[in-house]
């Protein structure tokens, strides 16, 4: 067992965990913060998508004790006072969510690009959004909703 | 009806908790106490089991029970076939967990239960089993050979069931006397559904009264409550199923699944809540395949273009079992490949085979995308026998809009539809002359790169199903479907479906529809699903159904409540019915517009039944199941651009452009949202997905790695558009839409795809057409 502390959605956590452990597991199973689901187990599909330090990543790709030290978030922190952000707004606007499973992966996944690049091209969120899949809606509403979510000059 | 909201494009009241991730998955869902399965699996296609020892597993860290086919034998049934198509069809045992033979990678020999997932996975690694190999079946026509291996040794046979249909003249005489005669085969692959959330299920024993609620990612909770007490034997009144959020099915949750039966066996053997949640490569080889099938197509037609007639011969891969409504699955595409075509001799011959590979069931479209794409496929072909224009071609046969409604050689009436109106619209979106000019420049030019045209005008059956006719089909259920509505005493609507959404949308337009019956505000309705103690009678959803069938039985349930109203207001107001008006929730007396009694106050009213009419039954709740009288046949046409580069087989969309017409739409996002994921499972199909077997019986596109998944960058920009052109059998107007992309696209891709390389010698390409597949025709007919 290894000891870390993490901060997810800005609250701070010190736990024991087994080495091998995923972040995905930990953040669902230790934490419950279970808004971050699971939809593969190949790190194909994106859905468990957590901003780690800044980053985006798969979290079923990192372990618990590699995010020893740093500040998680989760689909479950970004509305503030109940609040949401330009981009969920989007999403729920644009009608770019059916089922909603890959809708955490795909928020976390957008608001990354649109850190980088606040004002990217269609062709620059398809891409931006290659790893993480949606069976639902043939992208085309999440690729617009993004696109909808820049041009507001949101920052999230 | 005297709202305005059905049409209007209301935002989905299911958005806030899915953006927010206050989730209800079932692999959210903890107790105390739970256990953790895992499931071990067959690593070969076919095998006898000669000894299966769990208990080395029991000594592992965390691990609280273990358990063998055999020892959870004694109380578990077969796995239930609701679709017995025929008298004669053999129905192989089916156990949820094998005992003493396994018949695909992946069958089920051992479960695990431990304190947590981790623990669960790693004493499967201890469980000992012992195999014999026996040989695989994977051929189709070889499985039907004399002396082919068995899938089923006491059956004595791979044969599950031959279904033939016969319609009008015979095919051999239309043979004849046709000037042009086109036959084909094509390949239909086996699918792997992918649905974003992998199954799970939840069992929690609820103590000391033998009662267990099952939580499971499923689409049918009240079919799988009956089959779960059927397979199990505990009882269907101590059973309660919920479908809590369910992340997308497909089809692929439309079954009643092992895991299912073992979790609840396990629950009960252990007194414990257990819980399953399959990984995504361990659902590949678990979760039902869809497609699977050789389709012999042979159409005859005169010199001018007039389809004469049509005969199709389909070899259809059952896998190893039955599962739900396996068989059933090419009967429904049965009557549907003459399409929207007029013709006088249809034939058709449906052979189910078993093979060792995982079960096929219904997936996107469920037998209809099969037989549009042999259709519309051969229509292509008999195009260029003819040197017609493929539109063209289509023009002259399919039924026109005045002669609806038209009964199809098939034996389906189709209500109504407008072939010529989608199809007028969608050229000109789509700039059909302009492209097909550039075409043949590049084809003059010899361009490396060349365009395709495909063009795709189908229609589906929606609105599953009457129940006479399922009954003539076989199908053990009926089709109908329930909603109740009530009115609390505040005014305030609970509408109780019997249809079980994942990601179509149903409480905002079952919202929507029964706002504007009960004139409520669209804000003060509630709709109460998928859990049979809350919604205790459906038929789910499934078969782009839950609209036309659901959807009409809310409007009808709403109906009910205001006529039940219209008596309390009648009684309050001293008036005759007759003399009242209901415009906006409002009923008041003709000619006396003070005299006014709004729904929400008969509510109250209603409640308290201090002043009811004489012999009322306090209440104006009420509840309607509805059998539909038929079905519902969207259609649409649907043309697809894509440029193929002859160098490295690489086949870009270049431009997708559809027409549905659905009937009257209740949310037009929702519609087209629908329509747009049902393209990119239809364009993946034609061109990314294939579930691959080795000559072993080994699945090797095993894992999301394998097998391509289309994401954003692999899918073009759609351009959608509708027609509009009411069902006349229900009074919603409204068709079903879930797999019309599904349906509509694959054709039209594939058709694109062969468009634009015939000048070079190809004239098919089997699906998906891949980049290597693509790159081989080309070489091929160079050569």
């Amino acid at each position: 067992m290894t000891r870390i502390s993490v901060k997810v959605d800005g609250t701070a956590y010190q736990d024991e965990v087994e080495p091998r452990l995923l972040l995905v597991h930990y953040l669902r199973d230790r934490l419950g913060l279970t808004g971050t689901p699971i939809g593969c187990d190949t790190s194909n599909c994106g859905a468990c998508t957590v901003d780690l330090d800044g980053v985006s990543v798969k979290s079923c790709s990192v372990l618990a004790v590699q995010a020893d030290g740093s500040d998680v978030a989760t689909v479950q922190g970004l509305a503030r006072d109940g609040q949401w952000t330009g981009l969920q707004r989007a999403f729920h606007e644009g009608h770019a969510l059916q089922c909603g499973y890959c809708t955490p992966g795909m928020l976390m996944a957008a608001r990354d690009l649109l850190r980088e690049n606040p004002h990217p091209s269609a062709d620059e969120v398809r891409h931006a959004l290659e790893g993480n899949l949606c069976r639902c809606t043939g992208y085309q509403n999440i690729v617009r909703a993004v696109l909808a979510a820049s041009e507001q000059e949101v920052t999230t | 009806m005297t709202g305005q909201e059905i049409g209007r494009a209301r935002l989905r009241k299911e958005d806030a908790r899915l953006l927010t991730g206050q989730t209800n998955w079932t692999d959210n869902i903890s107790v105390g106490g739970l256990l953790h399965l895992a499931i071990l699996r067959s690593p070969m296609a076919h095998a006898r089991v000669d000894r299966v020892d769990v208990t080395p597993a029991l000594e592992r860290p965390g691990v609280v029970a273990a358990f063998s086919g055999a020892d959870l034998a004694g109380g578990l049934g077969s796995l239930p076939c609701a679709w017995p198509v025929t008298e004669d069809i053999v129905l192989p045992d089916h156990p949820p967990i094998a005992v003493d033979e396994v018949r695909h990678a992946g069958d089920p020999v051992a479960v695990v239960a431990a304190r947590d997932r981790y623990a669960a996975a790693d004493a499967l690694e201890a469980v000992e089993v012992d195999y014999t190999p026996l040989p695989p079946v994977l051929d189709l026509e070889a499985a039907l050979a004399e002396n082919a291996p068995l899938v089923h040794a006491d059956k004595g046979t791979n044969r599950c069931y031959d279904w033939p249909l016969r319609a009008g003249e015979d095919f051999a005489s239309v043979r004849r006397r046709a000037d042009v005669t086109v036959k084909r085969r094509y390949h239909q692959q086996r699918l792997i559904p992918n649905a974003m959330e992998p199954r799970a299920v939840v069992v929690v024993p609820v103590a000391a009264s033998d009662e267990y609620t099952v939580y499971s990612s499923t689409q049918i909770p009240h079919i799988l409550r009956v089959m779960l007490a059927v397979v199990t034997g505990v009882p269907e009144h101590k059973l309660r199923v919920i479908a809590p959020d369910v992340g997308g099915g497909f089809g692929s949750k439309l079954q009643v699944y092992g895991e299912e039966a073992i979790a609840l066996a396990v629950a009960r053997r252990t007194g414990r809540p257990v819980k399953w949640t399959e990984s995504r490569s361990e659902g590949y080889l678990a979760t039902h395949h869809g497609r699977g099938m050789i389709q012999d197509i042979e159409i005859a037609a005169t010199r001018d273009g007039t389809v004469l007639g049509l005969k199709a011969d389909l070899l259809v891969d059952m896998g190893a079992y039955l599962m739900l409504v396996t068989p059933g699955i090419p009967i429904l595409g049965a009557f549907m490949y003459p399409g929207i075509y007029k013709m006088g001799s249809y034939e058709l011959n449906v052979t189910g085979v078993f093979t060792t590979r995982t079960p096929t069931d219904a997936y996107r479209g469920a037998g209809r995308p099969e037989a549009t794409y042999a259709i519309e496929r051969i229509m292509d072909e008999l195009a260029v026998e003819l040197a017609l224009d493929p539109v063209e071609l289509r023009r002259r046969n399919w039924i026109r809009h005045e002669e609806f409604p038209y009964t199809t050689i098939a034996g389906l009436t189709y209500d109504s539809g407008n072939y010529e109106a989608a199809t007028d619209k969608a050229l000109a979106l789509f700039g059909y002359d302009k492209l097909r000019a550039e075409q043949a420049d590049r084809n003059e030019r010899g361009d490396g790169v060349r365009l395709g045209i495909g063009v795709s005008t189908y229609t589906e059956m929606c609105g599953l199903a009457p129940s006479r006719v399922l009954r003539d089909l076989r199908y053990a259920a009926g089709g109908w479907e329930a909603a109740s509505v009530r009115v609390l005493p505040t005014g305030k609507v609970e509408v109780v479906t019997g249809t079980s959404p994942h990601g179509q949308g149903h409480v905002t337009c079952w919202s929507q529809i029964a706002a504007d019956v009960l004139g409520v505000p669209f804000e003060d309705v509630e709709v109460v699903h998928g859990d049979t103690r809350a919604a205790p009678q459906g038929m789910d959803t499934y078969g782009s159904r839950s609209l036309v069938v659901g959807g009409t039985a809310v409007h009808h349930a709403a109906t009910k409540v205001v006529e039940r109203a219209r008596k309390v207001a009648a009684h309050l107001l001293e008036a005759s019915e007759r003399d009242l008006e209901f415009t906006d929730g409002v009923f008041s007396v003709k000619g006396s517009p003070d005299a006014r009694r709004t729904l929400q106050e008969i509510a109250f009213e209603t409640f308290s039944s201090h002043d009811l009419p004489d012999g009322m039954e306090p209440t104006i709740n009420a509840g309607h199941v509805l059998d539909p009288d038929t079905f519902s046949y969207p259609h649409g046409t649907h043309l697809c651009a894509v440029e193929v580069d002859t160098e490295t087989g690489h086949t870009r969309i270049r431009s997708y452009v559809c027409v549905d017409d659905v009937g009257r739409v209740v949310n037009p996002p929702i519609v087209e949202g629908q329509v747009h994921g049902g393209l990119a499972q239809g364009i993946a199909q034609a061109l990314f997905e294939e579930a691959v077997y080795d000559d072993e019986g080994n699945l090797v596109s095993g894992t999301p790695a394998d097998y391509l998944v289309p994401s954003a960058p692999d899918l073009p920009e759609f351009v959608t558009d509708r027609t509009e052109t009411p069902a006349t059998s229900n009074p919603l107007g409204v068709k079903g839409v879930g797999e019309a992309g599904t349906i509509a696209a694959t054709p039209a891709v594939v058709g694109a795809v062969v468009d634009a390389l015939r000048p070079l010698g190809v004239h098919d390409i089997r699906m998906p057409c891949t980049p290597e597949r693509v790159w081989r025709a080309v070489r091929e007919a160079s050569r």
